[in-house]
């Protein structure tokens, strides 16, 4: 673990991902504490700080109905980040499941599984998620749905590749001439050796589920006001660009400084667990 | 008394191109406390073979019997722990993510050998059965030398009470000098234990060390069968001849010197 966090220290880039990341969890963490204006939150208006720009008691300015755009960004990162552990806590066990067995079970459960993977693989990832979107109502909870039907099949394909590779080891074979179980040989033999690479894709993929939400929220069918999001909020500003350009600056940045520091986080991991991609 | 009887059997492999016979009609017999050789070159079948002994493939046709008993394509956990396997090369045989004893320890879990309290116990008694320290169980494969992993996997064999150790290609991956300890190791062991061995390897040096008699294998077919001595000095195939003719000459003061190295911690 420390020899993990040397590692990281010593690359620049990973070391900028790892504080950005930090940043980020912290900001979340504590937003009811450090937020200027913890009630903004919510549905509430104060017309007279409306659409204000970035002053010294709105950093990064007021929104059209006088809220504190730095107060909903540090609550937005509540949701993006919840979002993206539910999403990942998810499709990461899914995924690697059908992968596994997949890849070491051969035959039939590979032709099977495998052609499931791919229908869902064919589907542009977006455009799953609003079908999901369109057929559900646009909560939270359905956004999670919906991201999820689209991500578990990445961490089917990785963990197939994987233990494809893995069951043609001399240590898989040991184990079955010795007669263990299937289970055993799935998931205290294959699996650790797949987990490098699992956890490595789930620290980048944290910034891709950041995007997509937004994504998904920008276009209307994610969160929906008035709780904080970062999507949401830029699709809201940009009706009114150039000139209230902090309505969409901000929290674009935000989701910036949130995916940035996951994907360099994600790539010094990668150098650290010794994964070849 | 035969230990194993392998009685007409023939394995075949349906590929895209056609069928592939990778075992004809091969009928021999290995005896309780033998050590027999199966030779040949790359493809004459020999690791096809051992894999049907070992219950990983079925035979296409024929019978293996195993102390007087046909084995089915489905072992029951005592036929499959009677017979282990040694690998050929030591740095897969051994997850990299998984310490040396639980390696060792899987097989007594699976058999339900000893008391799940004494398995630990077992392990480290059998890491010093093959030279290697008690608190090795605790590392990982990474911080063994190739000598040592191979220890591991005779150790992983051997935990479990075989009475029938498929040896495939154990020395073939370690240097010259590992490989010479690695062979004392299994001779000695087989004589403390009176284990059976199926040895199969395409160095036919290591085969004058250790066998008691020598198939010969040439594109699945049994060639030549028969006491080391007999095979070496008189063999009655023109491809046995060839084999042998194909080794290098080892003079006794070479072999002498090599056993010394081998002696040596």
């Amino acid at each position: 673990m420390i020899r993990s966090l040397r590692i990281i220290a010593a690359n620049p880039l990973s070391l900028t991902g790892l504080i950005l990341v930090l940043l980020v969890v912290l900001a979340a963490a504590l937003a009811p504490w450090i937020a200027p204006f913890p009630t903004h939150n919510g549905a509430i208006v104060d017309f007279a700080y409306a659409n204000q720009a970035p002053n010294a008691r709105n950093w990064m300015g007021t929104d059209l109905v006088g809220r504190d755009i730095f107060s909903r960004i540090l609550y937005a990162y509540q949701i993006s980040l919840l979002l993206g552990v539910v999403v990942l806590a998810i499709a990461t066990p899914i995924g690697t499941v059908v992968g596994l067995l997949a890849g070491y079970l051969g035959g039939w459960a590979e032709a099977v599984l495998m052609r499931i993977v791919d229908i869902f693989l064919s589907i542009p990832p977006l455009v799953l998620a609003i079908a999901v979107m369109g057929v559900l109502e646009p909560t939270l909870t359905n956004a999670m749905i919906a991201v999820t039907a689209m991500w578990w099949p990445w961490y089917a394909r990785l963990v197939y590749s994987i233990a494809r590779s893995e069951r043609e080891e001399g240590y898989v074979l040991a184990a079955e001439v010795i007669g263990a179980p299937t289970a055993h040989i799935a998931f205290r033999e294959i699996l650790p050796n797949c987990l490098p690479a699992i956890i490595t894709k789930m620290t980048l993929d944290m910034g891709f589920v950041i995007i997509i939400a937004s994504s998904l929220s920008f276009l209307g069918l994610g969160v929906q006001p008035p709780t904080p999001d970062l999507g949401s909020m830029v699709a809201e500003g940009a009706r009114y660009l150039p000139d209230s350009w902090w309505l969409t600056v901000f929290p674009g940045l935000a989701i910036l400084l949130a995916v940035f520091g996951f994907n360099l986080l994600g790539d010094g991991l990668r150098d650290v667990l010794g994964v070849d991609e | 008394m035969s230990l194993l009887r392998i009685d007409g059997v023939s394995k075949t492999f349906q590929t895209a191109g056609g069928p592939v016979h990778a075992v004809r009609d091969v009928s021999l017999e290995v005896a309780q406390g033998e050590c027999l050789a199966v030779v040949g070159e790359s493809g004459s079948g020999k690791t096809t073979l051992a894999n049907m002994i070992l219950g990983i493939l079925a035979p296409s046709a024929g019978e293996i019997v195993f102390g007087g008993t046909p084995l089915a394509a489905r072992r029951s956990p005592a036929q499959r722990r009677a017979i282990q396997l040694v690998q050929q090369n030591p740095l897969s045989a051994l997850n990299p993510k998984r310490s040396v004893g639980a390696s060792v320890r899987l097989g007594l879990d699976v058999y339900g050998i000893g008391t799940r309290a004494d398995r630990w116990d077992r392990v480290e008694a059998a890491l010093e059965e093959v030279g290697l320290p008690a608190d090795m169980r605790r590392r990982g494969p990474a911080a063994l030398s190739g000598g040592q992993r191979q220890r591991v996997g005779i150790a992983r064999a051997l935990a479990c009470e075989p009475d029938l150790v498929v040896l495939d290609e154990p020395t073939s991956a370690l240097d010259v000098l590992v490989q010479a300890r690695v062979l004392r190791l299994l001779n000695d062991l087989r004589r403390k234990k009176g284990l059976t061995y199926v040895f199969i390897t395409h160095d036919l040096a290591v085969v004058r060390n250790v066998a008691d008699r020598v198939a010969v294998f040439k594109s699945g077919r049994l060639e030549e069968l028969g006491p080391t001595e007999r095979i070496f000095s008189a063999p009655e195939q023109p491809y046995t001849r060839a084999l042998i003719g194909a080794v290098p000459v080892v003079d006794d003061a070479e072999l002498k010197l090599r056993n010394t190295l081998a002696e040596a911690p």
